[in-house]
């Protein structure tokens, strides 16, 4: 194969993978400015009368305001526990070494495999008997739980990377050893805390299962819930259903761009060895 | 040895909440399965094994488990040889790599449940754009034989980019002497990849496999939201038919042993995956 052809079909391939995962993204954007008489017809693609109805009917109409507030609470919570239990323990295992840490992170990774289906309903009725039941601290308490894996998995590996004379010279100089940590090691960590801190916090803003399962009202219910439950009249409100797509995914990506090498880094440091 | 012993008291408090929020629950949902348990009636009764004996003959369970091992096999596979051919076509540096890297992200990072209702619309029969650009009227999501290939495409959509990013990672650790070095060999681009590629990608498509097989198995909100396991349960899987047995029929103890079946399965997938990347 020639080299300009060669340099050809990669460029198609990246074309067709860009197009590939944004087109439907694009659709989304496209049905949210429609009126909803417009979106029984196709063609024309585009809306000949776009309008922010959807938009406002979206938090007019329905509480949407509140449940962005929830997830937001949610997720931001999740993510500073999460990251606060997660770098102790990865401290712990990185560089104090304690005996059976190998097991421990072994546990922890099975753990990461658990299933959330299986879990949904002890899980379920022990939130009931403590009268946890549709609050926002449910979620936090088990999603806290569940990104533990992630967050402690990085980081430890990310511990282990910070040299050790860092530590033995502080000890030397008759640090604590919860002194080296917070003083020393968190602050040279902070790339991969925020790394960490960025998966979990997406990994809360997505998650469903549980959200749908502990939460039964508006005073708890979650973005996800709230688009899976969509209600409509008479039919599906599909363009008020883009709107409020639209608004959600925002976040998520303003995350990805602003913060894609991060990500990476966070999802293949414990898949590819360096 | 103080260090050591120091060790423990920072591991402390991710060991308390782990065991209360994920173990005990674990043990409490086997101790589930082994009951008659009926929510609303505040019925419970110990009855041994009978609910995994009447799992054999529960045609729908029998549906769902073959539904899920559908789906996940088909969708992994796809995703696998796509993210493969992604991953060896953008490997090399190019300008507006990061923009391009965002823009793959981007199904990944979005809920599942936003992404699934962004395809049911586009599947819709009347309105849809996928009927429009095919020029056909086929309705997606209602149709035995469509419905879970739809919930297919759409988790290969979401998840490529996963796949292809840490595939992509992967194939930057792999040494660019052996392939110049083969390539002065005069050996094809071909060979190339069945004899250096593949084989030093290895431990990274199994950790991928590990995760994505995982994944799939266990999948829920877009099979929910999409089709609801519909239509005539064709496209229920086992955490759909779980989910149904616990929180719409209310009957814990039988959608406890549902639950404990995906809890070994995926034990059993992740076993035999951790024994080839330890060979």
């Amino acid at each position: 194969m020639s080299r300009t052809l060669k340099k050809a079909l990669n460029w198609l391939v990246l074309c067709v993978v860009v197009l590939w995962s944004v087109a439907p993204f694009v659709w989304q954007i496209i049905t949210s400015f429609k009126p909803s008489a417009e979106l029984a017809t196709l063609p024309p693609l585009l809306p000949a009368s776009p309008t922010l109805d959807n938009y406002i009917s979206v938090f007019s109409d329905r509480p949407f305001g509140r449940i962005i507030l929830n997830s937001l609470v949610v997720a931001s919570l999740t993510t500073v526990l999460s990251i606060l239990v997660g770098s102790l323990a990865a401290f712990g295992l990185a560089v104090l070494k304690p005996r059976g840490g190998y097991l421990f992170l072994g546990f922890v990774l099975t753990v990461s495999m658990f299933p959330p289906i299986s879990t949904v309903s002890p899980l379920y009725i022990i939130i009931r008997e403590l009268g946890l039941r549709d609050t926002v601290l449910a979620l936090i308490i088990t999603y806290t739980t569940f990104s533990l894996p992630l967050t402690i998995w990085i980081l430890t590996n990310f511990f282990r990377s910070i040299p050790r004379e860092l530590y033995l010279s502080a000890r030397v100089d008759g640090c604590t050893s919860f002194q080296i940590f917070y003083r020393i090691f968190l602050p040279v960590a902070a790339p991969g805390l925020f790394a960490t801190a960025i998966l979990v916090f997406i990994f809360a803003w997505n998650e469903f299962l549980f959200a749908l399962t502990f939460t039964s009202t508006v005073r708890a219910r979650t973005v996800p819930v709230e688009i899976a439950l969509f209600p409509g009249v008479h039919e599906m409100p599909w363009a008020e259903i883009a709107a409020a797509s639209v608004i959600v995914t925002v976040p998520v990506v303003l995350l990805v761009f602003l913060f894609q090498r991060r990500i990476i880094e966070g999802l293949t440091a414990g898949a590819v060895k360096r | 040895m103080k260090d050591r012993r120091e060790g423990y008291r920072f591991l402390l408090p991710a060991a308390v909440v782990l065991l209360f929020v994920t173990v005990y629950p674990l043990f409490y949902v086997f101790w589930l399965s082994l009951h008659r348990r009926h929510l609303i009636f505040d019925i419970s009764r110990f009855s041994g094994l009978e609910n995994y004996a009447f799992l054999l003959q529960d045609e729908r369970f029998l549906r769902a488990l073959w539904n899920t091992v559908y789906f996940t096999v088909l969708s992994v596979g796809l995703e696998l040889v796509l993210g493969m051919v992604v991953a060896l076509s953008l490997q090399r540096a190019f300008s507006g790599r990061g923009i391009v890297r965002a823009l793959v992200l981007l199904p990944w990072a979005l809920p599942t449940v936003v992404s699934a209702r962004m395809w049911e619309w586009m599947y819709n029969t009347d309105f849809g754009i996928i009927n429009y650009l095919l020029g056909v009227d086929v309705n997606w999501l209602g149709s035995p034989f469509w419905a879970l290939n739809a919930a297919v495409l759409m988790d290969v959509w979401k998840t490529t980019p996963f796949v292809a990013l840490i595939l992509m990672a992967g194939l930057q650790v792999i040494p660019r002497e052996l392939y110049r070095s083969a390539m002065v060999d005069g050996a094809g681009s071909l060979y190339i990849f069945w004899r250096i590629t593949l084989p030093l990608l290895k431990p990274v498509i199994l950790v991928v496999l590990l995760f994505r097989t995982i994944d799939a198995f266990r999948v829920f909100d877009a099979i929910y939201v999409l089709t609801g396991g519909g239509p005539a349960n064709t496209t229920e899987t086992l955490s759909i038919y779980a989910y149904k047995v616990l929180f719409q029929t209310l009957q814990f103890g039988y959608g406890s042993t549902i639950a404990m079946v995906v809890f070994l399965c995926v034990g059993f997938i992740s076993v035999f995956y951790v024994r080839l990347l330890s060979r």
